[in-house]
């Protein structure tokens, strides 16, 4: 897949189609693969990579990419498509200096699991036949694939590209996904519970702002969190309001924009579930206002700033079964 | 600091008033002599769609026990379709509130028309009551605001 993909952004930046790449090079370590913007072709044979820890959406670079001069080289995976297309719809992308090649996705590797598993000091992975074969600095390790996986990949909803210029490999279908299952458990319990596990996950919190700085729908250029009227720019939460108030009102800013590409909980430090949150957003606005993905389309209305003269009146949460 | 044991619980509600409806409603009961607790203190914001969840988060870290947002009636906003969307972002927010485990009643939507003074007196003496059961607000204060 990495050769395939040099290959191409080679022959683009070649042909003049395109005059930078955005893809991915190695951090600190094997499993860090971190955004990087390449611009010859010595560059990406010595530092692009594409593995199975090649996680990280690019599609929030490109609101800044896409505004220098020439065409960027873009490698979306499916997830990161979604978020791609709501850019555009958002008019936060110029979607003509973007060259957009689909890749086929993951399922992507978490480093956090396979370090719970005991297994340290990570060199590379190797997938056969869904085992993965870690080579560590101890020696080899092996566990099973899937126990390694991303949950955001544990849940993929869609492989399938929504948007591109061409594609490597082959597109694939949307999925009927279980990303509703913990929300629905969360929802089952007494409000007491599920007040008890939010204060053990948001306590956590350090207010680092990875979850808003990479959210590709998190796109303000001046957030809310960064006025310094606000009482609470760029400090640890205070106490538990704090916590509360940061995580409600990052979900709610985005929510109806939300693709639930997941990447608020991977880059997480203290890994925070905070999928869940954006989760309960989207499942309220499919079952009270219709079906709607964001992402999928750039024509529909987003479900927050659309109305219907006969939607059901806020007293529906009172009405609900648990209390 | 005297500590009065026999005291009762009173709680603090805020009230989101829209400008055209549901302040001139509060108005209304008001010049009809129909009592409300003592317990709301309104805000008069210019419709109910001015609201963003910010202001209802804030209320209750200042030390509201419930808030409580009043617009005109679906169909009747001074701006065409300010309430609609309201309705929509509360639904929502109320959800998310639930959904971390904060007492459901303590926050609710209510459409009062300016022609609803007696409307308005008994949805506030309904509201205030059933906060008053729920206890003082202990999952969304800041201890920092608490008063003694």
């Amino acid at each position: 897949m990495q050769e395939a993909m040099i290959n191409k952004a080679k022959q683009l930046l070649a042909d003049g189609t395109v005059n930078r790449v955005i893809g991915w090079k190695r951090g600190e370590f094997a499993y860090d693969i971190t955004p990087a913007v390449f611009e010859s072709a010595e560059e990406l044979d010595s530092e692009f990579v594409y593995d199975d820890f090649t996680s990280a959406n690019v599609s929030k670079y490109l609101v800044k990419e896409c505004k220098k001069e020439g065409r960027i080289l873009a490698f979306l995976k499916p997830c990161d498509t979604y978020s791609f297309n709501q850019l555009i719809k958002e008019h936060r992308v110029v979607r003509e200096n973007v060259y957009i090649v689909g890749i086929p996705g993951g399922p992507k590797l978490d480093a956090e699991k396979i370090k719970a598993k005991g297994i340290t000091g990570i060199l590379g992975v190797k997938n056969e036949n869904y085992t993965l074969k870690i080579d560590t600095v101890y020696g080899e390790e092996t566990m099973p694939f899937y126990e390694a996986i991303l949950d955001k990949c544990a849940s993929c909803k869609s492989k399938k590209h929504v948007v591109y210029d061409e594609l490597i490999g082959e597109d694939g279908d949307v999925l009927d996904s279980n990303r509703f299952d913990m929300v629905e458990k969360l929802e089952n319990m007494s409000a007491q519970e599920r007040y008890d596990f939010w204060r053990e996950q948001l306590s956590k919190c350090i207010r680092c702002n990875a979850c808003r700085n990479v959210c590709p729908a998190c796109t303000c250029e001046k957030c809310v969190f960064d006025n310094p009227n606000s009482g609470v720019e760029n400090k640890a939460p205070a106490d538990s309001f704090e916590e509360n108030m940061f995580h409600i009102i990052r979900a709610f800013h985005v929510a109806g924009r939300c693709t639930d590409c997941g990447e608020c909980s991977r880059v997480c430090p203290q890994n925070i579930p905070l999928h869940l949150l954006n989760r309960k957003f989207i499942k309220d606005i499919n079952s009270l206002y219709g079906e709607y993905q964001a992402g999928e389309d750039t024509t529909s209305r987003a479900p927050l700033n659309d109305y219907n003269k006969d939607d059901c009146e806020a007293s529906i949460v009172h009405e609900r079964g648990v209390e | 600091m005297q500590v009065n044991e026999n005291k009762e619980f009173e709680p603090l509600i805020v009230a989101f008033c829209c400008n055209w409806c549901s302040y001139a409603g509060a108005d209304l009961s008001g010049t009809n002599r129909l009592n409300y607790p003592t317990n709301v203190k309104i805000i008069r914001v210019p419709c109910s769609c001015r609201v963003n969840p910010m202001f209802i988060l804030r209320a209750f870290q200042r030390g509201a026990d419930g808030v409580i947002l009043c617009g005109c009636h679906p169909g009747d906003c001074h701006y065409t379709s300010g309430n609609y969307f309201t309705r929509r972002r509360m639904t929502l927010l109320f959800s998310m509130l639930d959904f971390l485990g904060i007492e459901r009643d303590r926050t609710r939507v209510e459409w009062v028309s300016a022609a609803e003074g007696a409307k308005f007196a008994a949805t506030m003496n309904e509201f205030t009551e059933s906060v008053k059961k729920l206890g003082p607000n202990r999952r969304l204060e800041d201890l920092r605001c608490r008063k003694q």
